[in-house]
């Protein structure tokens, strides 16, 4: 406890004090005591065990393993069926179209946002690659032009494109992908089934199917 | 309708169960407890005997040679000798339900594959109408000249 000790050490200090009947000399604190004092206490954070969301355990639905054939219900390729290539570590899906048969591209989705069909591929042997996580589709801003001078109608706003690096894994893993599928027994029916919209028809009801 | 075709509640009748804990399974009436209750039993389809609600009950067109308040293996023995298993799986009834079955249970990839095989059929189908129709086109086949009546006034 040594750190203790030197930090009383200099609390109090003796000073010399002019003047015939001030004794000399006072005794006088280093640090002066505040003048004032909180009539309340300060609220204290308490402590939880509750862990933030980036630690959460991310489970995943017993139906959803890869190689599971998904009908995606959101999103801007919502209706498609796609593959399931493997949970990132968000907890989001990686899916794919793959982009050859129906357009939806190496994406992630969230796994409520799906609906996990029986049908599944083998798709143990793909490697999917390795800078495909979260980062690698992180949305990335755009910047908007600046106004200078005289060229107030030529700006033009940045579009997104897609990158080069998106395009070459897109490629590399559709040829994986279609390559699994055409090994499948049914790959005719196969390849029709995952580049046909999904809908539904009359007196069906989705709660009470089976996919 | 002929009076064998009629379905009564009697002693031996085979019956659907159609909702309740064994919904679903066929059983045999055993005895009538009252107007509103049978004495049933299944054997052969694990229906333990019981007192059932004839609302809960749908009447077959199968009846068991039986008398009243046979014991359960009795039962299943005249069950067995008169093959009713194999009866009710050949009835159109038993087939509906099993085709409904097999429509609840189809996969998404499934639908698709039917999807697929009824748009194949259909297509041969309807080529064929469309050769009939251009032979009739071609040779129209004699129509027999009705004679318009005379309405009278």
């Amino acid at each position: 406890m040594a750190p203790v000790k030197k930090k009383t050490e200099a609390r109090v200090v003796t000073k010399d004090i002019g003047g015939d009947k001030n004794g000399g000399k006072r005794t006088v604190r280093v640090s002066r005591l505040p003048r004032y004092y909180p009539t309340e206490d300060r609220a204290r954070k308490l402590r939880s065990r509750k862990k933030p969301y980036s630690q959460h355990k991310k489970k995943l639905r017993p139906s959803l393993t890869p190689g599971t054939v998904c009908i995606l219900l959101a999103g801007r390729h919502k209706g498609k069926r796609v593959v399931f290539l493997k949970q990132l570590t968000s907890g989001m899906l990686l899916v794919t179209g793959p982009y050859h048969l129906n357009g939806c591209p190496l994406r992630r989705i969230n796994q409520i946002y799906v609906i996990a069909t029986k049908t599944k591929l083998d798709i143990g042997d793909i490697k999917v690659p390795e800078r495909i996580n979260d980062a690698y589709f992180k949305r990335e801003k755009l910047r908007k032009p600046k106004h200078t001078e005289g060229e107030i109608f030529d700006t033009k706003k940045e579009v997104y494109s897609v990158s080069d690096e998106r395009k070459e894994d897109q490629i590399n893993v559709d040829k994986q992908v279609l390559g699994v599928i055409r090994k499948h027994p049914e790959r005719k029916l196969l390849f029709g089934y995952l580049g046909a919209m999904f809908s539904l028809q009359n007196k069906q009801y989705p709660h009470l199917m089976s996919f | 309708m002929v009076l064998q075709e009629f379905r009564f509640v009697e002693i031996g009748r085979v019956a659907f169960i159609a909702y309740g804990k064994e919904k679903g399974k066929l059983c045999v009436i055993v005895d009538v407890i009252d107007q509103n209750r049978a004495l049933i039993d299944g054997p052969c389809t694990g229906v333990a005997k019981q007192q059932l609600n004839f609302k809960s009950l749908h009447l077959t067109q199968f009846k068991l040679n039986i008398p009243r308040s046979v014991r359960t293996g009795t039962l299943k023995k005249q069950w067995e000798k008169e093959k009713l298993t194999e009866k009710w799986e050949q009835s159109t009834w038993a087939k509906k339900i099993a085709q409904r079955e097999k429509r609840t249970s189809m996969s998404d990839f499934d639908r698709f594959k039917l999807m697929k095989a009824k748009q194949s059929r259909n297509r041969l189908i309807s080529r064929e109408v469309i050769k009939l129709q251009k032979q009739i086109k071609k040779q129209p086949p004699k129509v027999k000249k009705i004679r318009k009546r005379v309405s009278k006034k």
